[in-house]
């Protein structure tokens, strides 16, 4: 709770003293004694050290390991192992340098990282909504849910050359494959957590004189966020399998080509300079989902936001 | 008491509810009249059928058999002129107090500004103002029980049930809420209707004290006419509640053989 404002127990309009006339002793008391039974704010000063300290420290730490292991590798290539299998840091460094000069680390990264959100978005919003309504149906559910764990126990490359004959080897096929992906991660996680909402808030909506409208917007969306946000968290790099898979499968563009045509001629850091790139692309995205975590998780226990 | 008039009546009220090719009962023949205005207490011990009870006053489950009538009409569902703080907390997580007090207004389709006023006014009446925006996890147990409070009385409702609101709290929070409760009620001419396990605190809040053996079954059913206000320390004392507090032990232990 770093950065949080710190505020008087008391409202703005000075509790106590708007006190009505008829039983101000009650009202006083009433006061005081919230204030000493309940949790109380004070301001803290604390250093920059003792704010950012651990942040820091983490950070400083993760940056040694990458360095400790970047020159450990550029130190032993050539005599521990042979250039021609892990190449070099430096080598990759030098390819991605070349690629990103003419341009093919930038046409090739457009294509996936196209694939990769379109899929995305395309099987978290159908698995969402897939999940949502399901779940929200019993019988429905009970009905459709073996069926939907034996598709999803189906290896998504298994689906690649289907998809080729169904789709042809363009960009769709990826971006479904992608999606198939997803789909099937955020609508089970979805359908989780719209069952697993709590019957006592239903009910108090209930009591309340709310709908099955009310009821479903007012808890079981918010309720199943959770459920739905793991869905979404575990699925990015699953999106990314997806199209990776697909332009290995069958393409001519996309960074699954690249690793491929690098491999070919046997230009190892090629590959592994594409493996940097799918990494990045992967970390930020992951960077992305967790801002939006963070903003829907705002009720949550600090400690379980992990 | 002055309108002695029935709200709230249960007939031949039965719950069971059924497993593979067995039915438990919860609940047998239960009748009940509450009247207008009253503060009935319902003491009896753990799986004595309360819950059930309620849930069933409330309009929350249906009977298997029997009727539950409020103001004269048979009760399918729920009622938001009836009001029900349960046991365990129902105030939305992901609301911060003060939006969890305007629910039921919000869902009545009241105005956003009026909203915040009453909810407001509330909060200051349970002790809360100044806490509206924290989420429920934020405060102690004591102080999400006034919240709730709040979001019951937010509804308005005309008749309250209880089921053990306070038997989580400690014993001085306890009195704390209770002598609240008393001082929110009086006057109000709500009814309550306020289950608990404590003989204590049956005899100290209600006007009429409902003793229920196993599956509902009413062993005592007494007025209580202990001079209000009323405080636990003096009661202690006092020989009529020593006398009923006494009957009622025996009741219950008679009520569970």
């Amino acid at each position: 709770m770093t950065g949080q404002t710190v505020r008087p127990a008391q409202g703005p309009d000075g509790g106590a003293t708007n006190a009505p006339p008829d039983r101000p002793d009650a009202e006083h008391r009433e006061q005081a004694e919230t204030a000493a039974s309940g949790p109380v704010r004070i301001p803290v000063q604390r250093t920059w050290w003792q704010r950012h300290g651990s942040t820091t420290t983490v950070w400083s730490l993760r940056l040694l390991l990458v360095v400790v292991l970047l020159a450990g590798w550029e130190a032993t290539a050539g005599s521990l192992f042979d250039i021609t299998f892990t190449s070099k840091p430096s080598a990759i460094a030098e390819r991605l340098g070349e690629w990103s000069a003419d341009g093919t680390l930038w046409t090739h990264s457009w294509v996936t990282i196209q694939e990769i959100v379109y899929g995305f978005l395309l099987g978290a919003l159908a698995g969402a909504l897939a999940g949502f309504v399901l779940a929200s149906l019993r019988t429905a559910y009970r009905v459709v849910d073996p069926f939907m764990m034996a598709l999803y126990s189906i290896p998504k490359v298994a689906l690649a050359p289907l998809f080729i004959v169904w789709f042809g080897i363009g960009m769709h096929m990826k971006v479904l494959l992608a999606a198939a992906t997803v789909f099937f991660l955020v609508f089970l996680n979805t359908a989780a957590g719209v069952r697993e909402v709590d019957r006592g808030l239903v009910d108090a909506v209930r009591l309340m004189g709310g709908t099955r409208r009310d009821i479903a917007l007012k808890v079981v969306l918010p309720a199943s966020m959770t459920g739905v946000l793991t869905g979404l968290k575990v699925a990015i790099p699953y999106a990314l399998i997806g199209a990776v898979i697909g332009e290995l499968v069958a393409s001519n563009q996309g960074l699954g080509y690249l690793i491929n045509d690098a491999a070919a001629q046997f230009d190892t850091a090629g590959v592994f300079a594409t493996l940097v790139v799918l990494s990045v692309v992967a970390g930020l995205l992951n960077v992305f989902v967790g801002l939006i975590g963070r903003r829907v998780n705002r009720w949550k226990p600090v400690e379980s936001q992990g | 008491m002055s309108v002695m008039t029935a709200v709230l009546s249960a007939e031949k009220l039965t719950k069971q509810f059924t497993k593979d090719d067995s039915a438990i009962v919860a609940l047998r023949d239960f009748d009940l009249t509450v009247e207008e205005g009253s503060f009935v207490t319902v003491l009896g011990r753990s799986g004595c059928g309360k819950s059930t009870m309620l849930n069933l006053l409330a309009g929350l489950t249906e009977p298997s058999a029997g009727v539950v009538s409020y103001r004269g009409e048979k009760l399918t569902g729920p009622d938001i002129d009836i009001g029900y703080l349960t046991q365990s907390d129902t105030l939305m997580p992901w609301r911060d107090v003060q939006r969890n007090v305007e629910m039921p207004l919000e869902i009545r389709g009241v105005k956003a500004e009026e909203r915040r006023r009453t909810a407001a006014g509330l909060l200051q009446r349970v002790g809360l103002a100044g806490f509206g925006k924290h989420y429920p996890r934020e405060l102690s147990g004591g102080m999400r029980r006034r919240a709730s409070l709040a979001r019951m009385l937010a509804g308005t409702p005309r008749t309250l049930l209880m089921d053990e609101p306070f038997g989580a709290l400690d014993a001085q929070l306890r009195t704390e809420l209770q002598e609240e409760l008393l001082r929110l009620w009086q006057g109000s001419g709500q009814t309550v209707v306020f289950v608990t396990h404590d003989i204590e605190e049956a005899l100290l809040l209600g006007d009429r004290i409902v003793v229920l053996g196993g599956l509902g079954r009413i062993v005592a059913d007494e007025e209580i006419t202990l001079p209000r206000p009323r405080s636990v320390d003096a009661l202690r004392v006092d020989r009529e509640f020593v006398r009923l507090h006494t009957a009622m032990a025996a009741a219950l232990k008679e009520g569970s053989s």
